[in-house]
């Protein structure tokens, strides 16, 4: 069994009008065994840019740490707060120097602009080969549900609430048809004033 | 003398039996579709047959009528696809001349479950969906494993897009994750309508899925066929 699928997650980002959305599912397992199920998967990383990191969960807790560094010290270098563009590449370069022993994440990247407020999702592969797109990224062991639910889902220019009902929906139903992912679902919404937080339930089997 | 010995050692080692392979089964892709509701059932798939990164023809639908109101949708190995529907034909139409009437669904069902246990160590490399009416004229399908294990259910994706479409049914058939809703009886247009919207979506993201969808609605009337275009990249 590949080592990305260890561990089991879901994440999924969406962009819609003046706002971004990211997913996450809670679970923490070894292969078939559940042993949390409240394990955090999104990380802030400034106050309109998170990260989510799906695969392998110890990989996911040091990416988290040593990004929230270089994040810091590039903060205080230059003394204004980090570009979702700028932080996917420096996501990428740091999984890049790891090119032949890589970590275990294929990492998600929602954030707004912090002047221009400008709505932006990429996803990357484990050695940091980033993906831009303008509807939705997804990642994790479910990736395959969540681009049957997304294609389908998914219009462009949704409203945060109508937003929030198409992660979710999209999410859930596809954590559902996995066996390693799911056990509840954080859900992050973006907007240029505010950040909503709400934690699903979904199936707990 | 040594060294004509160690000569005839190395002769040995250089003609050393070699093992040569054979790969009986091929993936050639296609997806199946099957949804049953109050009176009627649906069974589509898609008519791109291909292997790897290349198409062998763009107008091979993968679903075969077997009765009147019984239709078999069947995809993975065409090889074993084309084997598996020639035998059960020829099964039915034997069933047919002993019985004096057409099998039933539910028949075809039990009967196809059997021909694919009977190849449990060596299967056919199929996954294989049956939509018709029951014997209440109620409409029923049921998806099987390669090695025949079955179930009868009210929706249905197999193939290569299955992990895609099968969530999505999920959600719109079986209102998982919904609360709220009054869970009404699908319609023959709304079940229509979700078939091609989801296989749409599956030919964006699915190499294996596009060219053309062949929608067979199955009623008491008999089979009606529609096609319907899919992106062809």
């Amino acid at each position: 069994m590949s080592i990305m699928e260890y561990n089991g997650a879901a994440i999924v980002a969406m962009k819609g009008r003046d706002c971004v959305a990211i997913a996450a599912d809670r679970r923490f397992g070894v292969q078939a065994q559940t042993v949390s199920t409240n394990f955090q998967k999104i990380f802030e990383m400034g106050d309109r840019l998170y990260i989510g990191l799906p695969g392998l969960a110890t990989d996911v807790q040091t990416v988290s740490q040593r990004l929230h560094f270089r994040k810091n010290m590039y903060e205080l270098r230059e003394n204004r707060k980090i570009k979702p563009k700028t932080f996917m590449s420096m996501v990428s370069n740091l999984l890049y120097e790891r090119r032949f022993g890589p970590y275990f994440v294929e990492p998600v990247i929602a954030g707004l602009d912090p002047k221009t407020f400008e709505p932006y999702i990429a996803s990357m592969d484990l050695i940091g080969c980033p993906m831009i797109t303008d509807d939705f990224v997804v990642s994790g062991t479910c990736s395959e549900q969540m681009y049957g639910m997304c294609e389908s889902l998914w219009e462009p220019n949704m409203e945060p609430d109508d937003l929030f009902e198409t992660i979710s929906q999209a999410l859930l139903n596809s954590v559902d048809r996995d066996a390693v992912s799911g056990w509840g679902a954080v859900v992050h919404i973006i907007e240029k004033d505010k950040v909503t937080t709400k934690e699903l339930r979904g199936r707990m089997d | 003398m040594t060294s004509v010995l160690s000569h005839i050692n190395q002769e040995e080692s250089h003609y050393a039996p070699k093992q040569a392979y054979f790969n009986p089964y091929e993936q050639n892709g296609g997806t199946v579709l099957a949804v049953a509701g109050e009176d009627f059932s649906v069974i589509a798939s898609d008519t791109r047959l291909s292997q790897g990164f290349s198409i062998h023809t763009r107008d091979l639908p993968k679903t075969y009528k077997l009765t009147s109101s019984t239709v078999l949708g069947a995809c993975g190995f065409h090889g074993d696809v084309l084997t598996l529907t020639k035998i059960l034909q020829a099964r039915l139409k034997m069933y047919e001349h002993e019985h004096n009437k057409k099998m039933s669904t539910t028949a075809v069902a039990a009967m196809l479950s059997t021909m694919l246990y009977s190849r449990r160590f060596f299967p056919f490399y199929v996954y294989n969906i049956v939509a018709g009416l029951d014997d209440e004229g109620k409409g029923c399908v049921f998806s099987f494993d390669p090695v025949g294990s079955y179930e009868r259910e009210t929706y249905r994706a197999g193939g290569s897009a299955s992990a895609m479409l099968q969530p999505l049914l999920d959600n719109q058939i079986g209102f998982k994750n919904q609360q709220g809703v009054t869970k009404t009886p699908l319609s023959q247009e709304k079940a229509v309508k979700l078939v091609k919207d989801v296989f749409i979506s599956a030919a964006e993201r699915d190499i294996y899925t596009g060219d053309a969808i062949v929608l067979n609605l199955i009623t008491k009337d008999g089979v009606k066929v529609e096609t319907f275009p899919l992106r062809r990249d």
